[in-house]
């Protein structure tokens, strides 16, 4: 049923028809109306789950790695400083190989604070070995949480899953949403069926340490169940596809790309801009194309690279920087081009929340067919 | 694992000869019984048990990180719960992971009250990691980094009453108890467990490595420590103190002291009179407090 929806409540909404039976959450900026949804939700009875309401982030994750070791499907949400206090723990959870789903409202790390959208925070979790999809708009943040939860249960992955969309730019704004009923995500995502878990009936040693003899093979494990995860990924979109109509199986996803010389590279909300100044680009005349990445744990170089091949400079859009180095996605995109001689840009673009329009990526477009990139876009002159 | 054995916490794990805890980890099982999920810290314990392939536990264990046990035992609580399972859940962690870095945790659980009973075994230092300090260590003793030294005498604090501490969360029981006297021991375990609520208890586990005394001696040095006052069991049920064991003649703690590696700068070159003393009226304040005393003569 299509309704008006706030993003952070559509999000409440996909996690409630999800069935987690143990949500352990800890309020931030700009997540709080996502659990303040769901501890509502609980409080009505509309929602059958335990709501642990720890004391911090760090509880807040380490709760879910005990619900989810002793057999529950769990959720939880944060953002920024929450999810650099969960450092720890995310790397934990996915060496535990608990397929626990959060969602990131993303905003920018401190300092200086700021509680506006970029995607540093979990971007710096890249290693962590938790999935990492983004979404552009709300009906995909919410459809990517079905789609999350498919990936981490199934058995050939057991990772964990952030769902990550930009903080107020989607979290605090509206929009039509086709939310599934109950009944229709329940034939998309039966029960929880553990791996493994906590009983008193058939004990386990769960989370042992491990010597230089064993450790090595662990962490190859899963980085395995990354690379499994792509096919998975493909059968639980496909999925969705059928049932709903709704198409996400691409990890990345092409926008009038096809005869582009200048391709543009983005993730999250910034698409859509992006798409919208293409569309004039294109009416001028200019051959100018995107790749949105949709899935950036595991990272789809193979599609990247087959995406790209044919444009003649690549202009990455990064809402983060690796300090000392270039923004994480053009590393990513590099990488995938390796060898193939096209040049990869690198725009850092609406860091903390800065605004970027259709005339700063048409500039961006204008700078890339120069030849002028690796830089900060839209700095305050008096830096320069 | 020995498979003929009845032990919930079995041999062929790595601790010393001699270990406390490895001791008390015995005797916890033998109280929580297996209908019990334990959590442990990363520590000594979780080194011990756990290398893997093996493991001493034969009931479900898990290790997360060496903070967040009282996080994940409140998960695995809230689970049970929602799945209707009645297993104990109870935490065993050591006293750098209860006193110092699980704090948060510690007391978000407990003021979450969830029904869990976390167990600290404490030898008063962070052992697995070489004897540091820890907010357990007692008053004087010498640990790596509380040295002993020309203008030192060992750790400038006395313990940190975690106890009142947690009294003052509202849990519903909360006591101290000593491998040395086992049946004690077990005895609060079984009650903590059928405790609804957030219960801790705290376990005295000398470490003859840490501490430095024989490994035989393990369980003299423990009854020690509670015969000089240094150390009271007893049981907090709902706020209230309930019961403290009481000590015929109260021993000086020179004879505790004495017998250990970690107070020898108090005896060598010469008797340190003056912090000999001050670790007196710590027993004796805790003898007061607790009401200890019965004097006999002899």
């Amino acid at each position: 049923m299509m309704k008006i929806v706030e993003g952070s409540h559509a999000v409440a909404e996909a996690v409630k028809l999800c069935r987690p039976q143990v949500i352990s959450a800890y309020p931030i900026t700009p997540q709080t109306h996502i659990v303040e949804a769901l501890a509502s939700m609980v409080a009505d009875c509309e929602l059958d789950a335990e709501y642990i309401c720890v004391e911090s982030e760090f509880s807040a994750l380490s709760g879910c790695i005990g619900a989810s070791a002793a057999g529950s499907r769990t959720y939880s949400a944060t953002t920024s400083q929450g999810l650099a206090l969960m450092f720890e723990v995310c790397f934990n959870a996915a060496g535990m190989r608990l397929p626990i789903v959060m969602t990131i409202a993303n905003r920018a790390m401190g300092a200086p604070l700021s509680i506006w959208n970029d995607q540093q925070d979990s971007i710096s979790l890249r290693d962590a070995g938790w999935l990492q999809y983004y979404a552009e708009d709300i009906q995909e943040v919410s459809d990517l949480h079905f789609i999350a939860y498919r990936v981490a249960e199934d058995h050939r992955v057991l990772l964990p899953a952030f769902v990550c969309f930009d903080g107020f730019i989607l979290t605090h704004t509206y929009e039509p949403v086709d939310m599934p009923t109950q009944q229709e995500v329940d034939a998309y995502l039966p029960a929880f069926k553990p791996y493994q878990r906590l009983d008193a009936k058939e004990p386990i040693s769960m989370g042992m340490y491990a010597t230089p003899d064993y450790y090595m093979e662990f962490r190859y494990e899963v980085d395995r169940a990354m690379q499994r995860a792509r096919d998975a990924y493909v059968d639980a979109a496909r999925a969705f596809a059928d049932q709903f109509g709704r198409d996400y199986t691409g990890a990345v996803e092409g926008y009038r790309l096809e005869d582009a010389d200048t391709a543009l590279v983005a993730m999250g909300s910034i698409c859509g801009t992006v798409k919208d100044a293409i569309d004039e680009m294109r009416a001028d005349g200019k051959r100018v194309g995107l790749l949105k990445i949709r899935s950036f744990r595991p990272f789809p170089s193979e599609e990247v690279a087959a995406a790209l091949k044919g444009a003649s400079t690549v202009a990455v859009l990064d809402k983060n920087i690796s300090l000392g180095q270039k923004g994480a996605v053009a590393l990513e995109v590099k990488d995938a081009l390796y060898g193939s001689g096209i040049p990869v840009l690198d725009y850092i673009v609406a860091l903390g929340g800065r605004d970027i329009r259709k005339r700063d990526i048409a500039k961006i477009v204008d700078l890339a067919e120069k030849g002028t990139g690796d830089m900060f876009y839209g700095l305050r002159t008096e830096v320069l | 694992m020995a498979e003929n054995s009845s032990e919930l916490f079995d041999a062929g794990h790595r601790a010393c000869g001699g270990c406390g805890p490895a001791l008390a980890a015995r005797l916890i099982m033998k109280g929580s019984g297996e209908n019990t999920i334990v959590v442990a810290s990363t520590g000594c314990m979780e080194v011990f048990s756990t290398p893997y392939p093996e493991t001493a536990w034969k009931v479900p264990w898990i290790h997360s990180l060496f903070e967040n046990a009282a996080a994940v035992a409140s998960g695995i609580e809230a689970s049970l719960k929602r799945q209707g399972r009645d297993e104990h859940v109870i935490c065993i962690c050591g006293d750098g992971a209860t006193f110092d870095i699980g704090m948060l945790c510690i007391s978000g659980a407990f003021e979450r009250g969830h029904n869990i009973t976390y167990i600290c075994y404490d030898n008063e230092a962070y052992m697995n990691t070489g004897i540091q300090r820890s907010g357990a260590t007692p008053y004087d003793a010498d640990t790596t980094t509380s040295p002993a030294g020309k203008c030192s005498t060992g750790n400038a604090r006395p313990k940190k009453d975690l106890p009142a501490i947690l009294v003052a969360h509202g849990s519903p029981y909360v006591a101290t108890a000593s491998i040395a006297y086992p049946n004690d021991l077990v005895k609060k375990v079984e009650r903590a467990v059928n405790t609804e609520g957030p219960c801790y208890i705290q376990v005295h586990t000398p470490c003859c490595t840490g501490w430095g005394f024989d490994g035989a001696d393990t369980m003299a040095i423990g009854r020690l420590a509670v015969e000089t006052g240094l150390w009271v069991n007893y049981e907090i049920v709902d706020g209230e103190l309930e019961k403290a064991k009481k000590i015929v003649n109260r021993k000086p703690v020179e004879e505790y002291l004495k017998a250990q590696k970690r107070f020898r700068h108090l005896f060598r070159p010469g008797r340190n009179e003056e912090e000999i003393a001050k670790i007196q009226a710590i027993a004796d304040r805790n003898a007061k407090k607790f009401g200890i005393d019965i004097a006999l003569k002899k």
